[in-house]
């Protein structure tokens, strides 16, 4: 599904990303951890598309696609989907316009018609209800005055909207309360099915208990320096990075 | 980087403009120029009774003694008023009393602007009164509207119909020696609308003015004048457009209003003049003058504007509020683009106890484009409790364009409450990418932004009249798309 081969990406003159290596195959759930300023946040906005990076090594290809080839909107139609470290406020749009136009978009790029609006409203109905989500929050403006929480759970929401091939949630679970950690878990463990691969960038076990990740990697200055099962994740909890940090140091 | 989020804006930003046609109709047109024989001239070709000469050349005489005004951020090039023309007139004026009646190549040119003329959209209920270059061309569903006495005609019709009523109201909202421009036109004026609601009546649809310049190098001076006697509601929309042309072209119309006691006027404007290419070159330069008078008690009038189009906008849509506990609201979206230059605003005169006003102005800059805000709220000495509020809000879209706010306080009373809120904000490139990361394509991230942000004074704006001015907005701010 995902193949990532030798990514370097810089900002700036500054190199971030120093050559990734992953491969995800369809299913399957990666836990990518790894102490702050390691760059996770650059892989997955790299991954989606944002021209903010400059990518100047490596190939990524996504379902066959050549993934660095394309817009960010035509990744996102492809099925990638980022949950924001940090998600952006749009004042004046409603989530349900700002909805409607992107389910709608990715129904045009895989040439179905448009939903209708009682259509729309019905799915967006269902999908509340899956992630559990307050009602009130989808008669908003994108993200306008949510609460940290409120925004990551809405990330959950549109996840679910758009049923994407390969999510990737760049630590939705920071700053959760144990309801909201649940709610956001639930959503992505519904969603799951054998087409569908996570992405989990996470610090934290108590997510992973939830989510059970097939294997976890540590990243660390731009570099995988470590894979293995869910059990790393345990390990990493118990000992800290200092360990990974003094094996890598150059 | 910024390199690209400007590529991106561009391509956004440039669109070109849909309607830049130019219809092959017959003139007759004046020679250029403007001196009394020229005025005599209009006057006697409009077969105007004596009132009305008089009160073109007192204007004219008065505006040879005025000098062209300059304000600070707008860049005015010097206007050559010996060369225009101001008087063109479709040669073959028919007797208009259906559709049929129409020139062909007119109606095609309404088509195109996807103006509601025809039949199935006037049955829609909106009554039309077309402009084209001077000479009100048709007026729809007059007799309906005049079973209830309303009077819905253009300013020519009424000055022959209607003399008392044009005379004693016509200027008294802006006199000739108000300003530079509206003594041109009070000189000048062609043609325009009028607009009467008897006492106790409410208007049953929505009465509409569309106005299209045509022919080359005519300055438009249209006049409108309502009056909404005791009692009384209309609802009156203003829509324009101008077709594509290389050289600069004037447009300096008056609007007037006066509402009596009790009386409501609501005064929508959608305008799309050619604002000039991606160069500044061409594009209609609009001076106008919009001013209300709330004459009677508990009267209420209430402007909205969605400005898209013209090189340079000049306009500042205004209430006088004379009766205790009126009210005057000025809702406006001015978008500039490239090298549009716009100046809006309003003036809100609080004169009567107890009277209210409200400001919501969101302006929209993108381009190299200058957007200003001016505004000014006076409060006479007699105005006991004048409440007055104002959201002045500017979006950016890049970083080569400018959003100014001038707000201009005059308070001579001391239980005035009046209060200013302004913001500016960009559109930011992590919102784009938000919405990219979601699926949609930059330019229906802009458009749904934009349309976002001007939400709240688009929904002022009649039903048909607000899809009309998103699509602009669309149009205006996102090139390829529409
Ligand atoms: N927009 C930016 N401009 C400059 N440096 C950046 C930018 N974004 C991230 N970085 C740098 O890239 C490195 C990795 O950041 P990030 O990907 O956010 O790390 P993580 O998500 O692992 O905490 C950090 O050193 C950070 O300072
Ligand atoms: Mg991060």
């Amino acid at each position: 599904m995902l193949v990532i081969k030798d990514l370097h990406a810089k900002i700036d003159d500054k190199e971030i990303l120093r050559g990734i290596n992953l491969e995800i195959k369809p299913g399957e759930v990666h836990a990518i951890m790894g102490p702050n300023g390691s760059g996770k946040s650059t892989l997955s906005s790299v991954l989606a598309g944002n021209e903010k990076f400059e990518v100047n090594e490596g190939s990524v290809s996504f379902n066959g696609k050549d993934l660095l080839d394309l817009a960010p909107e035509d990744r996102a139609r492809e099925g990638l989907f980022l949950s924001f470290q940090y998600p952006v406020e749009i004042p004046g749009v409603s989530m349900v316009n700002f909805m409607r136009t992107a389910v709608n978009e990715h129904r045009k790029y895989r040439e179905e018609e448009p939903y209708s609006a009682s259509e729309f409203l019905k799915l967006m109905r269902e999908k509340k209800k899956l992630v559990e989500i307050d009602s009130n929050l989808t008669n908003r403006s994108v993200n306008e005055g949510f609460s940290g929480g409120e925004k990551k759970k809405n990330e959950i929401f549109q996840m679910a909207m758009l049923e994407p091939k390969l999510a990737i949630l760049d630590e939705t679970d920071s700053g959760l309360d144990i309801d909201a950690l649940r709610v956001v878990a639930n959503g992505v463990n519904k969603l799951k099915s054998p087409e569908r691969s996570t992405i989990v960038i996470t610090h934290y076990q108590r997510l992973l208990d939830h989510i059970v990740p097939d294997y976890v990697h540590v990243l660390y200055k731009g570099r995988i320096v470590k894979s293995a099962g869910k059990e790393l994740a345990l390990e990493l909890e118990e000992k800290g990075y200092d360990w990974i940090k003094k094996e890598f140091e150059d | 980087m910024a390199e690209d989020q400007d590529k991106i804006l561009e391509e956004v930003t440039g669109g070109e403009y849909k309607y830049g046609f130019y219809t092959d109709i017959e003139m007759e047109e004046f020679p250029k120029g403007l001196n009394e024989d020229i005025i005599r001239l209009i006057s006697a070709k409009k077969n105007e009774p004596e009132f009305m000469l008089e009160f073109r050349l007192k204007a004219f005489r008065h505006w040879l003694t005025m000098k062209q005004p300059n304000w600070a951020h707008l860049n005015i090039p010097p206007i050559d008023f010996q060369d225009i023309i101001y008087y063109a007139v479709p040669k073959k004026k028919p007797e208009l009393e259906s559709m049929d009646d129409v020139d062909p190549e007119l109606k095609a040119t309404f088509d195109k602007l996807g103006i509601p003329l025809d039949e199935q959209k006037v049955l829609a209920g909106v009554a039309v009164d077309a402009v084209i270059d001077s000479v009100s061309v048709k007026t729809t569903f007059k007799e309906t509207l005049a079973e209830k006495g309303i009077i819905f005609c253009s300013i020519s019709e009424a000055v022959q119909e209607y003399p008392d009523l044009v005379k004693k109201y016509l200027g008294s909202v802006v006199p000739h020696q108000d300003n530079y421009f509206g003594a041109l036109n009070a000189a000048v004026f062609s043609d325009g609308s009028f607009v009467y609601i008897p006492k106790g009546v409410r208007c049953p649809m929505e009465l509409s003015t569309y106005f299209r310049i045509n022919a080359m190098n005519t300055g438009q001076f249209e006049r409108t004048l309502i009056v909404a006697d005791d009692d009384s509601y209309v609802s009156y929309l203003e829509g324009c457009t101008a077709p594509m042309r290389d050289e600069n072209q004037l447009h300096a119309a008056i609007v007037e209003i006066v509402a009596m006691e009790r009386a409501e006027v609501k005064y929508s404007t959608v305008q799309n003049w050619y604002p000039g290419d991606k160069e500044g070159k061409g594009g209609i330069y609009n001076f106008v003058t919009k001013r209300g008078i709330c004459k009677g008690d508990y009267s209420k009038i209430s402007w909205t504007q969605v400005e898209t189009g013209s090189a340079i906008t000049w306009k500042y849509p205004s209430c006088v509020l004379q009766g205790d506990h009126s009210v005057g609201e000025f809702y406006s979206v001015a978008v500039t683009n490239n090298y549009q230059q716009a100046d809006t605003g309003t003036k809100m005169i609080h004169l009567g106890k107890n009277t209210r006003s409200l400001i919501v102005s969101k302006g929209v800059s993108a381009g190299k484009s200058q957007n200003s805000y001016r505004g000014l709220v006076k409060v006479s000495k007699k105005a006991e409790n004048a409440r007055n509020f104002s959201q002045c809000d500017s979006l950016l879209l890049g970083d080569k364009c400018g959003a100014h706010t001038f707000p201009y306080l005059e308070i001579a009373n001391n239980s005035a409450k009046v209060e200013h809120e302004a913001t500016t904000s960009k559109i930011g490139e992590d919102q784009i990418f938000y919405c990219n990361q979601r699926g949609l394509s930059t330019e229906d991230a802009v458009g749904l932004i934009v349309n976002g942000y001007v939400k709240e004074v688009i929904n002022q704006l009649p039903m048909e009249f607000a899809v009309e001015a998103q699509k602009l907005l669309q149009i205006s701010l996102e090139g390829s798309v529409g």
